[in-house]
């Protein structure tokens, strides 16, 4: 038997094998989708750029060569440039990849747990129990985003752990609104009242039986907001309020090029390049996963 | 829209509903502010007398402030002082916080209402054709075009703007509402009606001023358009989408209405409902997004104000700050919610 005789077997012989076949099946449907395999590509170069920076990097992030400043655009061993430090512009790059993924990998640990456990617990008891979280959400939804992340890092202080927890704390809510909508179409189906009637109590349904529910829609939408928390946490860089220099981030080193844009304008168009890559092949595998995972959101 | 009976009384208990849940909304929204300026590291004491007072200074001026009293008091005088449009005097300035909102606001007004027209105006006919000629060149490009505008960094795409445009082609106006020269004459030429410069450049007739404002304003303006148009474009196209395979369509076809009118007139019409919800959410946004491209543009908007603030401590600019946006962004979303409902019959 090959392998995709295995994966395509009518009849599974076990929850593995039917489980690697749909996740084939769906592999097959996405990989038919052009412009979702360049996402996938540019996501899996900046997971690639992020590890293997110390090793593809040609020049040290940090360290300041003041006898080459400025240099621009592909003098040989800068090719992308150098910035008013004299320190080389694509090793910045290619280890701000690294506070890149390193951000967005923390918001999404955190924003979507916190938003599952409220919206699911929201909409299994229902009652004054949802109606009380629900209206905090709306309340957190009401609010504009980055003013927000703003105000809770004029609180928290600068810096890049404020700034993960401000954008956690401004990105819950449509999880919740998501989760909550899932839990209340499974919430009283028959084999939610089975395993009452075994005698489990709420924590054991919510998290074994309704969670694993809410997972596809969640999902979906942290691929889609995946974008967004990069140009946010690059917004807050920008300002000054995110991480701080001389860590190569991306939106700080674009602020730090503002100063000469008209003379020497690589020092903040290549971060800002690169940001926009990122953020487009985020956006390009979202729109693909949604189409595989949710057809009837497909647009 | 229903003529005669009009079914009125379940329009304003919903309405009364929506008015209801904008109360407790907005007071969440006092809440929020309220804990973050409780917890915020600066002691408002020392920031208002600075690190030499006395501890008697210090325990007299706690006590002014009413920081020894319990904490539902605090927020209750807040709460007062906020229904009563007090909130608070800006650190830097000295100045009550309404007052200056007041004067920066405008200016956000202004340029985030020209990209929404602008974003309306190009986005929902570009979603249009594109939902009538579904995977054509057209529709390819649109949504392309509005991919971009959904990935680019804002700040970034307007320092490219002001390189490209300003810079090198010297097309339109570099930062700041006005050139410098007219900057100057500007408060004795102009009486201030709106504050909003186009319109009181155009109401006192200076028209060469006039057309120096319109070059500052195109390039904020058309960036923050862009991110508009990318939104609106593609929820018009899903909308448009939806209706096209509707029966009445093919009933519209059938009896030889000419397509033009088909699409434009009865599919149209049928998405302006949902419609209005997104125009209001893209103007909701703006109004917040124009925070990264005001501070770029030296723009004397809200967001600068708040940015401006927040940089050197001024807490009570920021609060005043983020609470009005928050109000205005509550407000937009409840008149969406109205007007959903006045256009929908079935959502009465």
């Amino acid at each position: 038997m090959t392998w995709n005789e295995w994966l395509l077997d009518p009849n599974p012989k076990s929850r593995a094998q039917s489980r690697a076949g749909q996740a084939w099946l769906q592999w097959l449907r996405f990989r038919r989708n052009h412009l979702a395999m360049a996402g996938l590509f540019i996501t899996l170069a900046l997971v690639l750029a992020a590890i293997f920076a110390p090793w593809i990097a040609p020049h040290d992030p940090i360290a300041q060569s003041l006898a080459d400043r400025l240099q621009p655009p592909l003098t040989p061993g800068h090719l992308m440039g150098t910035d008013d430090f004299g320190r080389d512009i694509l090793s910045r790059i290619l280890y701000g990849s690294r506070i890149t993924l390193y951000i967005v990998g923390l918001v999404i640990l955190t924003a979507p747990v916190a938003g599952l456990i409220i919206g699911t617990v929201a909409g299994y008891f229902g009652g004054w129990v949802d109606a009380v979280l629900m209206r905090i959400t709306d309340i957190f939804l009401a609010f504009p985003k980055l003013i927000l992340a703003l105000a809770l890092v004029a609180v928290l202080g600068k810096g890049m752990e404020n700034a993960v927890l401000a954008i956690a704390l401004t990105s819950w809510p449509p999880y919740a609104r998501v989760a909550r909508a899932e839990t209340l179409t499974v919430r009283n189906s028959d084999y939610i009242a089975a395993v009452r009637l075994q005698g489990a109590g709420a924590t054991r349904i919510i998290w074994g039986h309704v969670m694993p529910m809410c997972l596809p829609s969640v999902i979906i939408r942290v691929t889609l907001d995946m974008a967004g928390i990069i140009l946010t946490a690059a917004g807050l860089g920008f300002l000054g309020l995110g991480v701080q220099p001389p860590d190569p981030e991306w939106g700080v080193m674009i602020s730090a090029g503002r100063k000469f844009l008209f003379e020497q304008w690589w020092v903040a168009t290549m971060p800002g390049l690169a940001i926009f890559l990122v953020s487009l092949g985020f956006n390009l595998m979202g729109d693909g996963l949604r189409d595989v995972l949710d057809p009837k959101g497909a647009r | 829209m229903t003529h005669g009976a009009f079914p009125m009384t379940p329009f304003l208990k919903q309405t009364g509903k929506t008015l209801f849940s904008l109360a407790l909304t907005f007071l969440g929204l006092l809440i929020v502010t309220f804990i973050i300026a409780r917890v915020v590291p600066v002691d408002p004491v020392t920031a208002i007398l600075g690190e030499r007072a006395t501890g008697e200074q210090i325990a007299e001026m706690r006590a002014k402030l009413g920081l020894d009293d319990p904490i539902w008091k605090q927020f209750g005088i807040y709460l007062w002082d906020v229904i009563h449009f007090d909130l608070g005097t800006s650190i830097r300035t000295r100045e009550p916080v309404l007052e200056e909102v007041g004067r920066y606001f405008p200016a956000t007004l202004e340029l985030s209402t020209l990209a929404t027209i602008f974003g309306v105006l190009f986005g929902v006919p570009a979603g249009v054709l594109g939902a009538t000629r579904p995977g054509s060149v057209f529709d390819q490009f649109t949504r392309l075009f509005g991919l971009i505008g959904y990935s680019v960094p804002v700040f970034w795409l307007s320092l490219i703007g002001l390189l490209l445009f300003y810079g090198q082609l010297g097309w339109v106006g570099g930062p700041g509402r006005l050139d410098s020269m007219y900057d100057m004459m500007y408060d004795m030429k102009v009486p201030a009606v709106t504050h909003m410069i186009l319109i009181d450049t155009a109401l006192a007739g200076e028209w060469d001023m006039w057309r120096n404002a319109v070059s500052h304003i195109i390039l904020p303006a058309g960036i923050l358009a862009w991110l508009s148009m990318a939104y609106i474009s593609r929820m018009t196209r899903s909308f448009m989408m939806n209706e096209m395979g509707q029966e009445y369509i093919t009933t519209a076809r059938v009896k030889g209405m000419p397509e033009g009118r088909v699409i434009w007139v009865h599919g149209l019409r049928n998405t302006m409902v949902p419609l209005i919800t997104v125009i209001a959410l893209s103007y909701a946004y703006l109004l917040e997004g124009a925070v990264l491209t005001e501070t770029i543009f030296a723009w004397p908007g809200l967001g600068r104000y708040i940015t401006d603030a927040l940089l050197i401590g001024d807490m009570p600019a920021v609060l005043g700050g983020t609470i009005v946006v928050g109000a205005v962004y509550i407000g937009l979303n409840m008149l969406s919610d109205i007007l959903y409902r006045l256009a929908d019959p079935r959502a009465r």
